[in-house]
C-alpha cells in the first residue's frame, strides 16, 4: 500500500531522502546520547547494577515466580473468561429481547470500567465478604477484574466471529430442520471458534499487561513487583531492574503478537472459502462491531 | 484438514501453557495450612528491607528474621521449620486475625488502634521516624527545613503523611510502590529526603552501593516500639516474651543488632523492657 | 448515606481524570498521526522507526510505561517537564506515558484506516503531480481519518480508562480516591458504584457519540 502514495524517486527525492535521513539520525542519535550519557553520569550504568542479571540467582530468586504469577493469573483470567465471554457473546444473538438485552447491559458496562477499578472493587470485596487469605486474596482480585473485563471483550469478539460467518450458513442448517441450539452448537460456534482465534490470542497481550496493574497498584508479587523486591536487594538498581522486567514483557508480548498474526495468515490462507477471519488487529484497536464503546488497547 | 492441525496446535499451548503455570503455582499456594501444630510455624516477615527482613538468594535475612529464628527455636522449632511468609504494612492485622500466620515481626509498631485487634509480645526494638538525605546536603538539619522539601514515601505509609501534618506542612509528597525506588531519586536530588523509621533507613544506607552517599538527620520524629505481633488472646504472647527476654539476657540480641544494623552505623537504643512502650 | 462524599473530593478526581484524558488525547493523535505517517513514508529509516516504536511500545504494560517517566526520565534523568511541585510533575509525567503508549494504538487505527482508501486516489493525486506531503495531508489522511473514526473512539475510550494507572505514581485521580475511600469508610459497593458511575458516565456517551459521527462522515464506497 505505502507505495502507492509516492512516485518512484528520481534525483531530487533521493537527495532529500538522505538528507531526511541523516537528520533523523542525527535527531535519534542525540537523543540516546543525552539518555545514555545522563544515565552514566548519575552511575545507572555501572556494571555493578546490572551484574546481577547474568547471574542466575536474581532469576530464580525474584524474576522466575514473579514471572509464574504474572502467567498464572494471565492463564486463569483468560480460561475463566472465555467460557463466561462466550455465554455472553451467544445471549446477546439471542431471539429473546429478556436475554439480550441484560447480556448487552453486563457487557456493555464492564467494558465501559477500568480494569484497576474492578481490582480494587475485587481485593476490597475478598478482604470483607469472603475468607480467602491474604496470600491469595490479591490474585483472586488480578484475575477478577481480568475475567469481568475480558469476558465481556470476548463477548463481542464470539459475537463478531458468529455475525461474521455467511448468512447461508444458518439458513442451511435450518433447511435440514436443526433446532437453534444445535445450529450454535454444530454449525456456527465450531466455525466462529477458529475465526477468532487470532483475536483471543491478541487480547492474552492485554492480559498480560494488564497483570501488571496488580503488582503496581494491589499486592499481587508478578513481575513487575519482582523489579520491586530485587532492587531492594542489589542495591537500589531500580532502572536496571525495571529495564530487565520490560524487555522480558516485550519478549513475551511480541512472540503472543507474533503467534497471533501467524494463526490469522494461516487461517486467511486455509479459509478463502468462507472468509471469516475475525484479524488479531481488529480486536486490538478497532474493538467489534456494535455501540463502539470498549476497545482493547 | 489444515485447520483442524491449527486448532489442535494452539489447544497444545494452551494446556502447555496452562500446565507450566500449574506447577508453578504449588509451592506459592497452601501456606496457609502451616498453623496446626507439631511441623512448621508460619512467621510474617518484610521480604524487601535490608537489615530487617529481606528475601536474598541465600533465603532470609535480616533483624526481624533473626529475631523470629530465635523466637521460633525457644517455641521448639528449628529454623528449617519455620515457613517465612510476605507480611505487607496494609495485611498485618487480617493475617494474624485470621490465623494465616503465627506471629508476625515485620517491623511492626505497637499503637493504640493496632491492639484493639491483635495482641503484641515485645517491644523487641525501639526505632524512631527520622529522615534520611543526602550526605553532602546540609540544608535539612530540623525538621521545620522538611518545609518545600520533596518527601518520598511509599504508597500507603502513614510516615511521610505525618510529617506533612504535624511538622512541615508545605512539604510534598511523592508515593513509590517501595523504598528502594526512592533511593535514585534521592541520590539524584529529585527528591530531598525519604522519611520512615531509623532502622530502616539505617538498612538501605548500608548497602555497598550507598555508602557514604546518604546519613540519617538523627530527628527522632517518634518512638516506633516493634512488638511481635500474635492473634488477639494467643497465649503465644507470654511464651514469646519469655524467648524475647533470654534473647536480650544470652547477648544474641546485641550480636543480631549488630550483624545487621551495624554496618550502617546506625545507634540502636538499647534493648527495650517488656511491655514498656514508649509512646 | 451519600453523607461520607462531602469530605471527599469527588468532582476534583474525576476533573483530574477528564484532564488527564483531554490532554493525553490530543496528544496521541499529534504523535499517532506523525507515526503513521513515518509508517508510510518513503524515507526507509523513519519506517524502520515506526514499526520499532509501535512494535515495542504496544507490548510493554502502560505501568511499566508510567513508573519509568517517573523513576526513569524524573528521577534519574532529571526531566522535570517546566514543572516545580511534586504534584504537577507527576501529571505532566503521566500525560506524557499516556501519549508515548496511546499514540502507538492511534498510529495502528489510522494506519489500517490508509489501508482502506482506494489505491485509485492516491494515484489520481499523484498523478495530478502532489507530492507525498500533499497525497497524504490533502487527499489520503483526510478520507483515513473519517473511516478511523469508530477505531479511534475505541481508542479514545481505551485512553479514558488507562488514566486510572497514572494511580501508580500517585497522581489524585478517580481510582486513587476510590482506593482512599474504601479504605476509610465501610461502604465498599457504594464507593465501587459511584466511581464506575463516573466512569460510565465519561466512557458511554463518549462511544455512542463518536460512533454516530463515525457513521455520518464514513465514506460511503
Amino acid at each position: 500500500m505505502s507505495s502507492v502514495l509516492y512516485d518512484a524517486q528520481g534525483p531530487r527525492a533521493k537527495r532529500r531522502n538522505v538528507l531526511l535521513t541523516v537528520v533523523f539520525l542525527v535527531a535519534v542519535a542525540a537523543l540516546l546520547w543525552w539518555v545514555i550519557g545522563t544515565l552514566k553520569d548519575k552511575g545507572q550504568l555501572e556494571w555493578a547494577l546490572w551484574q546481577p542479571f547474568v547471574h542466575t540467582e536474581a532469576w530464580s530468586t525474584y524474576i522466575w515466580p514473579g514471572l509464574q504469577n504474572t502467567l498464572k493469573a494471565a492463564a486463569l483470567a483468560v480460561i475463566i473468561a472465555m467460557p463466561l465471554g462466550a455465554v455472553l457473546g451467544i445471549a446477546r444473538l439471542s431471539d429473546h429481547v429478556w436475554v439480550r438485552v441484560p447480556a448487552a447491559v453486563v457487557v456493555e458496562f464492564f467494558r465501559s470500567i477500568p480494569v484497576l477499578v474492578l481490582m480494587i472493587f475485587g481485593l476490597a470485596l475478598f478482604a470483607e465478604y469472603t475468607n480467602v487469605t491474604s496470600d491469595d486474596r490479591p490474585l483472586y482480585a488480578v484475575v477478577t477484574g481480568l475475567v469481568l473485563y475480558n469476558a465481556s471483550v470476548l463477548a463481542e469478539i464470539v459475537r463478531a466471529g458468529i455475525l461474521s460467518l455467511p448468512k447461508g450458513q444458518s439458513e442451511a442448517a435450518m433447511a435440514i430442520g436443526l433446532r437453534k441450539g444445535q445450529l450454535m452448537r454444530l454449525v456456527l460456534l465450531p466455525q466462529a471458534v477458529t475465526a477468532m482465534l487470532p483475536a483471543i490470542v491478541s487480547q492474552l497481550v492485554v492480559i498480560v499487561k494488564d497483570t501488571a496493574l496488580g503488582g503496581a497498584v494491589l499486592t499481587y508479587s508478578e513481575l513487575l513487583s519482582s523489579a520491586n523486591t530485587m532492587s531492594g536487594y542489589y542495591g537500589a538498581n531500580i532502572i536496571a531492574s525495571f529495564t530487565v522486567v520490560a524487555v522480558i514483557f516485550i519478549a513475551l508480548n511480541f512472540a503472543l503478537t507474533s503467534f497471533a498474526s501467524w494463526l490469522e495468515r494461516r487461517l486467511r490462507r486455509a479459509k478463502k472459502s468462507t472468509g471469516a477471519v475475525v484479524g488479531a488487529n481488529d480486536a486490538e484497536i478497532a474493538g467489534t462491531a456494535g455501540t463502539g464503546a470498549g476497545g482493547t488497547v | 484438514m489444515k485447520l483442524r492441525k491449527v486448532t489442535a496446535a494452539s489447544a497444545t499451548v494452551f494446556a502447555l501453557a496452562l500446565t507450566a503455570t500449574a506447577c508453578g503455582g504449588d509451592n506459592s499456594t497452601g501456606g496457609g495450612s502451616g498453623s496446626d501444630g507439631g511441623k512448621t510455624i508460619t512467621v510474617g516477615i518484610k521480604f524487601d528491607q535490608p537489615g530487617l527482613g529481606q528475601k536474598t538468594p541465600q533465603g532470609y535475612a535480616g533483624f526481624d528474621v533473626d529475631v523470629a529464628t530465635y523466637v521460633a527455636k525457644k517455641l521448639g522449632y528449628k529454623a528449617d521449620q519455620i515457613e517465612w511468609k510476605e507480611a505487607k504494612s496494609a495485611d498485618r492485622e487480617t493475617m494474624l486475625k485470621r490465623g494465616d500466620v503465627d506471629f508476625i515481626a515485620a517491623t511492626y509498631s505497637i499503637t493504640p488502634e493496632r491492639q484493639q485487634s491483635v495482641d503484641f509480645a515485645g517491644p523487641y526494638l525501639l526505632a524512631h521516624q527520622d529522615v534520611l538525605v543526602r550526605a553532602d546536603d546540609n540544608k535539612i538539619k530540623s525538621p521545620k527545613d522538611l518545609n518545600n522539601a520533596k518527601l518520598c514515601s511509599v504508597t500507603g505509609s502513614t510516615s511521610a503523611q505525618n510529617v506533612k501534618d504535624k511538622l512541615a506542612p508545605k512539604a510534598q509528597l511523592q508515593p513509590y510502590p517501595t523504598y528502594s525506588a526512592c533511593l535514585p531519586g534521592l541520590q539524584n536530588g529529585a527528591v530531598d529526603a525519604l522519611t520512615t523509621d531509623d532502622s530502616i533507613l539505617a538498612g538501605y544506607a548500608a548497602q555497598s552501593q550507598f555508602k557514604g552517599k546518604f546519613k540519617l538527620g538523627g530527628f527522632k520524629l517518634t518512638n516506633e516500639n516493634y512488638g511481635i505481633g500474635v492473634k488477639k488472646g494467643s497465649d503465644l504472647k507470654d511464651k514469646i516474651n519469655k524467648a524475647l527476654e533470654a534473647m536480650v539476657a544470652d547477648g544474641a540480641w546485641q550480636k543480631a543488632v549488630d550483624k545487621n544494623l551495624g554496618p550502617a552505623n546506625y545507634k540502636n537504643e538499647p534493648a527495650p523492657k517488656i511491655g514498656e512502650i514508649k509512646s | 448515606m451519600f453523607d461520607f462524599l462531602k469530605d471527599y473530593d469527588l468532582l476534583g478526581a474525576f476533573w483530574t481524570t477528564v484532564q488527564l484524558a483531554v490532554l493525553s488525547a490530543v496528544g496521541s493523535l499529534i504523535w499517532g498521526t506523525l507515526l503513521a505517517a513515518m509508517r508510510v513514508g518513503p524515507v526507509p529509516l523513519m519506517r524502520g522507526f515506526g514499526t520499532a516504536y509501535v512494535n515495542i511500545v504496544r507490548n510493554i504494560p502502560l505501568t511499566v510505561i508510567i513508573l519509568f517517566t517517573s523513576l526513569g526520565l524524573n528521577q534519574t534523568l532529571g526531566v522535570s517537564l517546566g514543572a516545580d511541585d511534586v504534584e504537577t510533575i507527576n501529571f505532566r509525567l503521566s500525560v506524557l506515558g499516556l501519549i508515548l503508549y496511546t499514540s502507538s494504538f492511534v498510529c495502528e487505527a489510522l494506519r489500517s484506516g490508509i489501508n482502506t482508501v482506494p489505491v485509485g486516489q492516491a494515484e489520481a493525486a499523484r498523478a495530478i503531480g502532489l507530492n507525498f506531503r500533499q497525497v497524504l495531508g490533502l487527499v489520503v489522511l483526510p478520507q483515513a481519518f473519517r473511516s478511523s473514526v469508530v477505531p479511534l473512539a475505541n481508542v479514545l475510550i481505551a485512553l479514558i480508562k488507562n488514566t486510572t494507572v497514572a494511580a501508580a505514581i500517585g497522581v489524585a485521580e478517580a481510582a486513587v480516591l476510590m482506593k482512599e475511600m474504601i479504605e476509610n469508610e465501610a461502604q465498599l459497593l457504594l464507593i465501587s458504584a459511584i466511581i464506575a458511575f463516573g466512569f460510565v458516565i465519561l466512557t458511554l456517551p463518549t462511544g455512542l457519540f463518536l460512533g454516530w459521527v463515525g457513521k455520518k462522515v464514513a465514506v460511503k464506497r
